[in-house]
């Protein structure tokens, strides 16, 4: 019964009510990842204010469970937050996620985020959990660029 | 457990996969087999008989083991022949899987090697497709068109999961007709003799996609109407790595070799080589060997056992289902609703479930494997507006009990979204 340590009361209820779901204005970069293999997708929008800080992460995709809740954990954590500490909280999940399960999350840094330490054992699913990360990590580059 | 004629609990003692037992002592619920079958030991140990001691290349090798591999590889093409009523077996190209053979097809138009009208492409030529096609059968003619000027065309699919046939679409510009014998989404057989009855009319050639049917019913490739067949040799007991392009042996002849290589040819210059006749024309390089073996095995397998048995068990199967899903609140299924012209393939949506999640709970909890995602059919996704299904799929070794685990599975990953 792996499966239902994954689906963590966290998890269902960022994915029953999302936070912060909807695109807003103003944004300073706006990217939109896919998943080929299983259709999931999201269009996420960051707005970066004054010494890094994260004034908004909007976002509207979809998919299953565990990409949705993900993307509304990630909003949780990184708004209010700056640039530069979120980018290592990015890399902590990003390591966890990877990890085949044998990796011990971090809970200091990844706050909720450690929620989803039971997708890692699921090879299958980690590319769901990572969707929105990916996709804030490349629009937190590209807000950078412009 | 005998019903149809057909012994499943003999039958389930033939493939070892079921004596195993998943973590936490759960069964296997195999609902899969639309993407990939399960291997009896009669396939399993002819093929470990072969690379232990009649191993070696075919077709050149002057050896005794040479002559054992080339007979047994030979062998393997007589009994497909014979398992779909080939007038000839020359008229049994071994490809790769049935992706290739589709695509040994589409590279024959539009070859300006080639003059044989019925092959040639260009700009203001038509080829017919459908909706519910499997990409194997799409993006090969995508290309085609891109490389040719040609235009594709394609029917609908009707809201039940049907054909929309409009034989208006297939016109005398149209040069193939290239469809779904039956599809892997919505389990649907498609009309396949009224089809291709327009599409000779038109002078159009006609290619069927037998993945999905070859393995379920008995099919007799003379009497289809098709002028070609493809199909794959993992989704029918066999191994992977081999598939099958049958076709009729004047339009193999018509058409121009595919790869080149070894063993395709009849003679070579330093500026040009004449070629093989059918079927080793299209048969480049060290074939597949001991995969044809294998395939050789399991359509003897499939024989033993009986396709009108079968076809049959897999219809009781299907009735069953499509009556325990009607009960599942929330379910909405894509496809036919009915038995009639349909095989043992369901795909549906639950109600604020992503599929992922269904397939999920569903092997973790209950071990109950079936296929979530698009299934390699997109466009037919996207008619319905839908992401993504969930799919069962059901082959001779499923029991009635089997769907039941299902239906059970489908309620409890209900109780935990609920």
């Amino acid at each position: 019964m792996i499966g239902e340590s994954m689906y963590q009361e966290l998890i269902l209820e960022h994915y029953k009510h999302p936070q912060g779901r909807g695109l807003r204005e103003p944004y300073d970069a706006e990217v939109h990842h896919v998943n080929p293999t299983c259709g999931d997708e999201i269009t996420l929008r960051v707005k970066v204010g004054d010494a890094g800080k994260i004034l908004d992460v909007s976002y509207d995709g979809q998919g299953c469970s565990i990409s949705q809740a993900a993307a509304s954990v990630l909003h949780e954590l990184a708004t209010g937050s700056t640039v530069e500490e979120t980018l290592s909280v990015v890399d902590e999940f990003t390591r966890l996620m990877q990890g085949r399960g044998k990796v011990e999350a971090d809970e200091e840094v990844l706050g909720d985020a450690v929620a989803f330490a039971g997708v890692a054992k699921f090879p299958a699913r980690v590319k769901c959990a990572l969707l929105s990360w990916m996709a804030y990590k490349d629009a937190v580059v590209r807000s950078a660029a412009t | 457990m005998t019903y149809d004629g057909l012994d499943v609990e003999k039958i389930r003692k033939d493939f070892p996969v079921f004596s195993r037992e998943l973590p936490d002592g759960r069964p296997l619920v195999y609902l899969d087999s639309g993407n990939s079958s399960q291997k009896p030991n009669q396939v399993i140990d002819t093929m470990r008989e072969h690379l232990a001691f009649h191993y070696s290349n075919v077709g050149r090798a002057m050896h005794l083991l040479g002559a054992e591999s080339t007979d047994a590889y030979e062998g393997a093409r007589d009994k497909v022949a014979g398992f779909i009523r080939a007038p000839s077996r020359d008229e049994v190209v071994f490809t790769k899987n049935a992706s290739e053979a589709l695509n040994l097809v589409a590279y024959s138009f539009g070859n300006p090697a080639v003059t044989d009208p019925r092959f040639t492409l260009g700009p203001g030529d038509e080829i017919v497709i459908s909706e519910m096609e499997h990409h194997s059968n799409i993006v090969p003619w995508q290309l085609l068109v891109q490389r040719t000027g040609a235009t594709l065309k394609w029917f609908g699919v009707t809201g039940d999961g049907r054909l929309d046939y409009d034989p208006g679409v297939i016109t005398e510009r149209t040069k193939i007709v290239s469809i779904a014998h039956q599809s892997n989404v919505l389990g649907t057989v498609n009309p396949v003799a009224e089809v291709a009855a327009r599409a000779h009319e038109m002078g159009a050639l006609v290619l069927l996609d037998a993945s999905q049917s070859v393995p379920h019913h008995p099919v007799d490739v003379s009497r289809l109407g098709a002028d070609l067949v493809a199909f794959t040799g993992h989704k029918m007991v066999g191994p992977s790595g081999i598939g099958v392009l049958w076709g009729r042996a004047e339009v193999l002849d018509a058409m121009p070799p595919f790869l080149g290589g070894g063993e395709m040819i009849e003679a070579v210059w330093m500026d040009r080589s004449t070629y093989a006749p059918v079927p080793h024309k299209f048969e480049a390089g060290t074939p597949p060997i001991v995969e044809a073996v294998g395939l050789g095995a399991a359509v003897d397998y499939l024989t033993g056992v009986g396709m009108e048995s079968i076809e049959a068990h897999e219809r009781t199967l299907t009735a069953h289902a499509l009556d325990a899903l009607r009960e599942v609140p929330g379910l909405r299924l894509i496809g036919p609703d009915t038995i009639e012209e349909r095989g043992g393939t369901l795909s549906f949506t639950l109600e604020g479930i992503h599929p992922h999640d269904v397939g999920q709970i569903l092997d973790d909890h209950f071990g109950v494997a079936v296929r979530v995602g698009h299934h390699c059919a997109r466009p037919l996704h996207l008619r319905f507006g839908i992401p993504a299904t969930t799919r069962a799929s059901f082959y001779l070794y499923n029991t009635t009990g089997e769907i039941d685990a299902l239906v059970r599975g489908l309620h409890h990953v209900q109780k935990v979204f609920a």
